[in-house]
């Protein structure tokens, strides 16, 4: 039995100038790398997939199995792009991991393009962090200094070069194909699949994408053994992650943890909800994640408990709301917020977020007319699952999730407002006037 | 009460601003987009880069900047101008000197972020999408800045604002005002939008060492493990060799540290 | 290909069996599954699908249910079916089928419809547009939007040509694809992000792209429309006629629409093996060159030195008086305008009516070595025995000399793009510079100074998978077309002779040429002579070959030659215009057969007002020798004769018979008469000339003619002429050096005839020493290959 906090990738958080290549060698930093580069792509690849590593960016996919699908002939250059747009609602792990110690990643990254074959690699990252970014590019020169980067690492013969790439505000480039024609210098717009990216990704050539996060684990399965990562976890949600717990409770923050812990367990760690109030509904990744309520606190956090429960873990972004919240408004909210995001490639989502925002801001209003309810599922059934890709059935999800688990304040908007129904200074952590509660 | 009204008719959109062809893009920063060209296999790659330093040479993306883009990239103006209109962070007409951000997807707005807006606003005296007569502010509402665990969270010049209330936020605006040096919560010292951009575009500004390594949010798991004596398994609990930057987890009204005491100015 | 196949038929191994609605199809591996469905005749409805560009994807219209993806397993969500490869044994499930499939298209037309303007009676789309009819039939009856309709300022002006109203845009990007993947001119693009979405360009680049009508065509709303046809007319009072264009040889078919007599419009025609379903934009926008003031309506004499109006029977008398006294000394001069039946007149007429050889139908550059070329390598050949458009896309190499496809055949510019693009079809060029288009077919430039072809192409590889693509320019150089020739033949690669004119082709089968009989038949050869005799029942023919256009004038300047024929040739095309202009001066007698005034017709004796190209029937051969028919779309027209009934009507008058008096005549005649079956004439092997490089501070000219010039067939067409290239003089980075100027600044070309000015294009590949100037360079009695002197500065 493990325990309930098992902090590997924050582990050295704490630690004075923990960003700086000195103080990540002080805990062993590279070691896993030079261990790695010593073995053949094969074995590291090998420990990857024995892991039963999964990408934690929100799919779950097996980050071992996607890098087989590389296929190892091709005459191009293979590139791995690591996926550092954090924009989900919700989701911030990435950038406090980055922002601390961005030579976890750095090693990762040394360690899978090693394995991979890949001789450039990409930290595409969101543009609107401004500090993570200095620390990345820090990070990677004194990683090129320290010759842990550049031709011939370790003498190895292994050659490796990082670019750090700012974007510039699109939550759809986190889509790893519109990730890949933001890269090329293009709008931001997912691609049609198949080809898929690890046969023809960046610049046509064989690409692997992956988020920070699963990356950023890998030094840790070099270091210990895939054996150790598997003894995290539960059978099929293998290894420690990071959960975000944010909202209404008393102590936000980042909790690195088991996959499989609960919401209960979280939520006792960081003191409860905030004095007085109790929770009523939470996302477990992000607002693209069906909506869960106090009922379910006790279903383990893990991929195929968050898919039995009608949700997905996603990015394990557990955004606590309590009594006060007004789904209404926070469901318009996340819809503006797709709709603001719609790249506008297809039709479902750039027209149907167009209406879905309109529609339920009448409901905000208390103006929305008998049969509405039904016309928004209506609405989002014509949506979901026939946009080009994910971003709208975020959008859909978290509509439907709210009408299915709270119908009737849906049906409330018929008559009144949302703020008359939830005043919305009493969810606020201060009143209008600005003074603390 | 949505925070904002619905917008429906768009009579400037499709393109940047072509009436202002003013520019400061001379030789050195031709030279500058150049060597991001060259910094990737395929110089088409360096284009947001590229609009990020014409943003910082030009307080937004210019005309002088899309034609300087297109003929290093040999590709059209109307490439350019489709991925420069296309990102959020690309202005249209030039920002303030300091552009301040408020997060109101759900959770911020929830938890203070609209009333946190309405108040800046107030304060600036301009709304979302507007700059202060005297160039000195730019304010926009932002979707979610990935530091929930924060919220409600405001971005001055892309530099983390956490934990923001009215009253803080108002403070800062006083010291910026009055140019006194103001910290980011989770970062350096305030320098300026356009600073800021030219960092993004590529170009280091030396403060990457400047602030804490996370904020107390960041740390409360590892801080909870460490005294608990929780580990993964065959690790022990850590024992750096310093001790760490205080880590005291913050109740959410606590004030951040970075705000609470002031870094002395450093020269750039 | 088989449609459908019945259950047990054997199947080729690269088709693939499928079942759509629970019928069962076969179709090649790679297909999508909507194109599977069109073959059954199941129509999906799509919107931003079309056949030509790359599936998107994006408007979602065209989903299916796939119940089983070929492996046992469906797909969960409905796919889109113009995305959908289709597998062995997949079920696909359309709207007629599938209660999943079909609330998914309505669901999308509903998204479609929401911010769509309710302005179908006052848009040029109206009647034919695709969201109209998909909302007629499977649209709402009444909308359930509550929400405002998203609006921009309308319409805006993306070029000179075409309108973009942004609300009625779908976003389907068909026609940024276009540009694109077709044409490779972007100059258009996806602006803006999510439902700002919208198509945009820049303003100081507008989208002059010579193909750029297209988009109006493809677009599947009334999102883009024609400045030259908004609010013209309804699709529905158009009456469409098939044609082929008469502007190039590209031989496109294209669609025109008429109403009161009056074409409204032209659009490209469903054309796979020729155009595709493109058009360029002359083709498409200028049609109106006929319908302009100087057109001819009635016959004009000369009394008192001044034309006049005449009746038909006055002005037949005049000319045939004047052919009486010249007897065989006629010249005849015939121009790119004209059919193959109407060539096959005036060959016939010269040689058995007026009893002489002296007929050239090349109103440009020409050489005798180029007449003997097109004799051993082009005359008498039917489709399929040269090159095609489909050759060179299964080519593997194009070699270019004296061509440049954008600007002389635009058509042959798109299928080689499309193969590049999709085949990775290598071109090279061999050219003093890498022009744009180009660098659009990712050419490699094999460099020389004009004339220096012949000895840059001795060095290029070549071999069975090469085409080896020669323009009518060539005949600017002596030997050219004979190393060219050789050059081929040696390598075993393909050749083909590519001319500007739509008629080019037709005249030169027809026999049009001094030493051409129809059919490729040598003037020389006696054989032929007797066959072509016999088949026209006439006496001998004149076995002298005959006068070039060049000696034509020359001898009726003289008055060696007592009269000419003159019939579509602009003297501004040839290349010693004064000289030219000169001789028709000179010349003791000059008939006129054309459709408009011009410099011809107003120092013509005679002058016969003919039927435009809507205004008869006839055949257009293309460059591949394929045949295109010219359609009577204006049956009200303001001349009643054709160029034959004229020549029949002069034949009648002089006492003999063309035997031939319609187009249907002609064309039976001459392919009852056939392709000469005897022995082709040799290739000429006329030896490269030497040139000297050009003393300092001289320039050798590189030239062609731009596809939108001041070409008179382009008259009339206001709009697209904003869209020319302007014309530019291009020189080297030394050569600017060395004369002092930089981009933009003006220098003076020196002529035999004249001077002009241009603006200075620095070209950084240019070849030294080498000017490039666009093609009208008669006026000024210089030509490509010629030496001129350049000086700073001028004043345009």
């Amino acid at each position: 039995m493990t325990d309930t906090l098992t902090p590997v990738l924050s582990a050295n958080w704490a630690d004075p100038k923990a960003w700086t290549l000195g103080a990540y060698q002080r805990r062993g930093g590279y070691d896993a790398a030079a261990k790695a580069l010593k073995m053949t792509p094969a074995e590291v690849m090998g420990i990857v997939k024995d892991s039963g590593l999964r990408g934690r960016g929100g799919a779950g996919f097996p980050t071992g199995m996607k890098w087989s699908f590389v296929p190892q002939d091709n005459p191009n250059p293979k590139y791995l792009v690591v996926n550092a747009d954090e924009s989900e609602p919700g989701t911030c792990k990435d950038m406090p991991l980055l922002m601390a110690s961005p030579h976890t990643l750095v090693e990762g990254i040394l360690i899978s393009s090693y394995a991979i074959g890949v001789h450039t690699a990409f930290i595409y990252c969101r543009g609107e962090v401004l500090h993570v970014i200095r620390r990345l590019q820090q990070a990677v020169k004194e990683a090129y200094a320290g010759g842990h980067l550049g031709s011939n690492i370790y003498g190895s013969g292994f050659d490796l070069d990082i670019i750090v790439h700012a974007g510039a505000g699109a939550y759809i480039c986190g889509e790893e194909t519109a990730l890949l024609d933001s890269l090329e210098g293009r709008r931001g717009q997912p691609r049609l699949r198949p080809p898929f990216p690890a046969v023809a990704g960046l610049y046509a050539s064989p690409t692997v994408i992956n988020n920070v996060e699963s990356i950023a684990s890998v030094p840790s399965i070099l270091a210990h053994g895939a054996a150790w990562f598997g003894s995290m976890g539960s059978e099929k949600s293998k290894g420690y992650t990071l959960y975000s717990l944010s909202g209404h409770v008393k102590r936000p923050g980042q909790f690195e943890a088991p996959l499989g812990i609960t919401l209960r367990q979280l939520l006792e760690l960081s003191g409860g909800m905030r004095d007085g109030h109790e929770l009523k509904f939470w996302t477990p990744g992000g607002s693209s994640t069906p909506i869960l309520t106090a009922d379910d606190i006790d279903i383990p956090l893990d991929y195929e408990g968050m898919a039995a429960a009608g949700t997905m873990l996603g990015t394990k972004a557990l955004q606590c709301f309590d009594e006060t919240t007004s789904v209404v408004r926070t469901t318009l909210r996340w819809v503006e917020f797709y709709k603001h995001e719609s790249c506008g490639k297809c039709t479902p989502c750039r027209e149907g977020n167009w209406w879905l925002v309109q529609l339920l801001t009448k409901f905000e209003a208390g103006k929305a007319v008998e049969g509405d309810v039904d016309k928004l599922l209506d609405i989002c059934d014509n949506i979901g699952g026939k946009s080009f890709c994910a971003l709208a059935d975020g959008a859909v999800a978290c509509v439907t999730s709210a009408v299915k688990k709270f119908r009737s304040e849906f049906e409330a908007g018929y008559k009144t407002p949302a703020w008359e129904l939830f005043p919305y200074e009493r969810s606020a952590l201060f009143d209008v006037e600005g003074g603390a509660k | 009460m949505s925070g904002h009204e619905f917008q429906s008719y768009f009579p400037d959109s499709g393109s940047i601003d072509y009436s202002d062809t003013s520019t400061a893009i001379d030789e050195a920063a031709l030279a500058e987009l150049r060597e991001l060209a060259g910094r990737y296999p395929q110089p088409r790659s360096a284009l947001l880069p590229m609009l990020h330093l014409v943003q910082s040479y030009d307080g937004r993306v210019s005309p002088a900047g899309v034609k300087a883009c297109a003929e290093i990239l040999g590709i059209t103006e109307a490439q350019v101008s489709g991925v420069a209109t296309f990102y959020t962070m690309y202005r249209r007409r030039p920002g303030g000197d300091h552009h301040i951000g408020v997060c109101t997807t759900s959770l911020c707005a929830v938890m203070g972020g609209d009333i946190l807006l309405d108040r800046v606003s107030k304060r600036l005296g301009i709304h979302e999408g507007e700059v202060t007569p005297d160039g000195a502010f730019s304010l926009e509402r932002l979707e979610c800045n990935a530091a929930c665990d924060f919220a409600p969270v405001m971005m001055v010049n892309w530099e983390f604002m956490d934990n923001m209330t009215p009253a803080k936020a108002e403070e800062m605006i006083d010291r910026l005002v009055a140019g006194d040096k103001v910290s980011s919560t989770r970062g350096a010292e305030l320098t300026s939008w356009r600073e800021a951009e030219r960092v993004l575009a590529g170009f280091p500004d030396g403060r990457a060492n400047e602030g804490p390594a996370a904020g107390p949010a960041s740390l409360l798991g590892l801080t909870i493990a460490n005294e608990k004596g929780w580990a993964a398994p065959d690790q022990a609990p850590p024992l750096p060799e310093v001790a760490p930057e205080p880590a005291v987890p913050a109740a959410p009204e606590a004030k951040p540290a970075s705000v609470r005491r002031t870094r002395k100015a450093q020269d750039k | 290909m088989s449609v459908q196949t019945k259950p047990g038929d054997v199947v080729p191994s690269n088709e693939v069996t499928l079942f759509i609605d629970g019928i069962q199809v076969s179709v090649p591996k790679g297909t999508m599954a909507i194109r599977a469905a069109e073959k059954l005749g199941i129509a999906i409805p799509r919107f931003c699908d079309h056949p030509l560009l790359d599936p998107q994807g994006a408007c979602r219209e065209c989903m299916v249910e796939v119940p089983d993806a070929g492996n046992g397993r469906g797909f969960p969500k409905p796919q889109t079916s113009c995305t959908l490869e289709v597998a062995p044994n997949m079920q696909i499930k359309t709207q007629n089928t599938s209660p999943v499939a079909a609330k998914a298209q309505s669901g999308i037309l509903e998204f479609l419809l929401i911010n769509h303007p309710l302005d179908c009676p006052i848009c040029d789309k109206g009647g034919e547009c695709p969201l109209q009819n998909q909302a007629m039939s499977n649209g709402r009856g009444e909308t359930r939007y509550e929400g405002v309709k998203r609006t921009f300022p309308k319409p805006v002006s993306i070029s000179a040509q075409i309108l973009l109203d942004r609300e009625r845009c779908v976003l389907c990007a068909r026609c940024t694809r276009f540009s694109e993947q077709i044409s490779g001119d972007p100059f258009i693009a996806l602006v803006e992000r999510g439902a700002l979405q919208q198509v945009g360009m820049y303003a100081d680049q507008p989208y002059d792209s010579y193909f750029s009508g297209n988009v109006i065509q493809i677009c599947p709303v009334g999102a883009l429309t024609s400045t030259d046809y908004r609010f013209v007319s309804r699709p529905f009072d158009l009456v469409s006629t098939p044609v082929t264009c008469e502007h190039c040889a590209a031989g496109c078919q294209l669609r025109t629409d008429h109403r009161h007599y009056q074409v409204k419009r032209r659009l490209a025609g469903d054309a796979p093996e020729v155009n595709e379903e493109w058009s360029c934009d002359v083709g498409r926008f200028a049609f109106r060159s006929g319908h302009l003031d100087d057109r001819l309506a009635t016959p004009l004499v000369r009394k008192d030195d001044v034309l006049v109006p005449a009746s038909w029977a006055e002005a037949i008398d005049v000319a045939v008086a004047g052919l009486k006294k010249a007897g065989s000394a006629v010249g005849v001069l015939t121009g790119g305008r004209l059919t193959l039946e109407d060539a096959y007149g005036y060959a016939k007429f010269t040689r058995a009516v007026l009893g002489t050889n002296d007929i050239d139908c090349r109103a440009r550059v020409a050489s005798t070595e180029e007449a003997d070329f097109l004799a051993a390598e082009v005359a008498g050949r039917r489709l399929g025995d040269g090159v095609t458009y489909g050759d060179l896309g299964a080519a593997s190499k194009v070699i270019l000399v004296g061509f440049e496809p954008e600007e002389e055949s635009p058509i042959v510019f798109l299928r080689l793009r499309k193969a590049v693009r999709k085949k990775r079809l290598q071109v090279t060029a061999v050219a003093p510079y890498l022009s744009n288009g180009g660098k659009k077919l990712s050419a490699t430039l094999v460099p020389c100074a004009p004339g220096g072809e012949a000895a840059a192409l001795a060095g290029v590889d070549a071999d069975a998978g090469t085409i080896v693509l020669v323009g009518e320019r060539a005949a600017a150089f002596v030997g050219l077309l004979s190393a060219v020739t050789d050059f081929a033949a040696k390598a075993g690669a393909r050749l083909a002779w590519i001319p500007r004119r739509a008629g080019e082709r037709g005249a030169i089968e027809a026999g049009c040429l001094p030493n051409l009989l129809p059919g490729g038949r040598e003037v020389g050869e006696g054989t032929a002579r007797v066959d072509v005799a016999a088949h026209w029942g006439s006496g001998s023919l004149p076995s002298a070959p005959g006068r070039d256009g060049r000696s034509i004038l020359a001898a009726a300047a003289t008055g060696e030659l007592k009269a000419l024929i003159v019939a579509g040739v602009e003297l501004a095309d040839l290349p010693d215009v004064a000289g030219a202009t000169a001789a028709i001066e000179e010349a003791p007698f000059v008939i006129s057969i054309e459709q408009r005034t011009s410099e011809v017709t107003s120092r013509a004796d005679v002058v016969f007002p003919v039927a435009l190209i809507e205004e008869k029937a006839g055949t257009f051969l293309n460059w591949e020798h394929r045949p295109g028919r010219v359609t009577r779309v204006n049956r009200q027209a303001a001349s009643p004769m054709t160029d034959l009934r004229v020549l029949a009507a002069l034949a009648d008058a002089l006492g003999t018979s063309l035997g031939i008096r319609t187009p249907k005549e002609a064309l039976t005649e001459l392919e009852s008469l056939g392709a000469w079956e005897g022995a082709r004439a040799a290739a000429p092997t006329v030896p490269v000339a030497q040139q000297l490089p050009p003393e300092q501070g001289a320039f050798r000219i590189a030239s062609w003619r731009q596809l939108i010039d001041g070409s008179r067939g382009n008259d009339g067409a206001l709009d697209l002429l904003v869209t020319a290239k302007p014309a530019v003089a291009r020189i080297n980075a030394a050569a600017a050096e060395a004369l002092g100027v930089t981009g933009g600044d003006p220098i003076t070309i020196f002529g035999v005839d004249g001077d002009r000015v241009l603006p200075v294009v620095v070209e950084p590949g240019m070849v030294d020493s080498v000017v490039w100037l666009p093609g009208d360079l008669g006026v000024l009695g210089i030509k490509p290959g010629d030496v001129v002197r350049l000086t700073a500065g001028g004043v345009a």
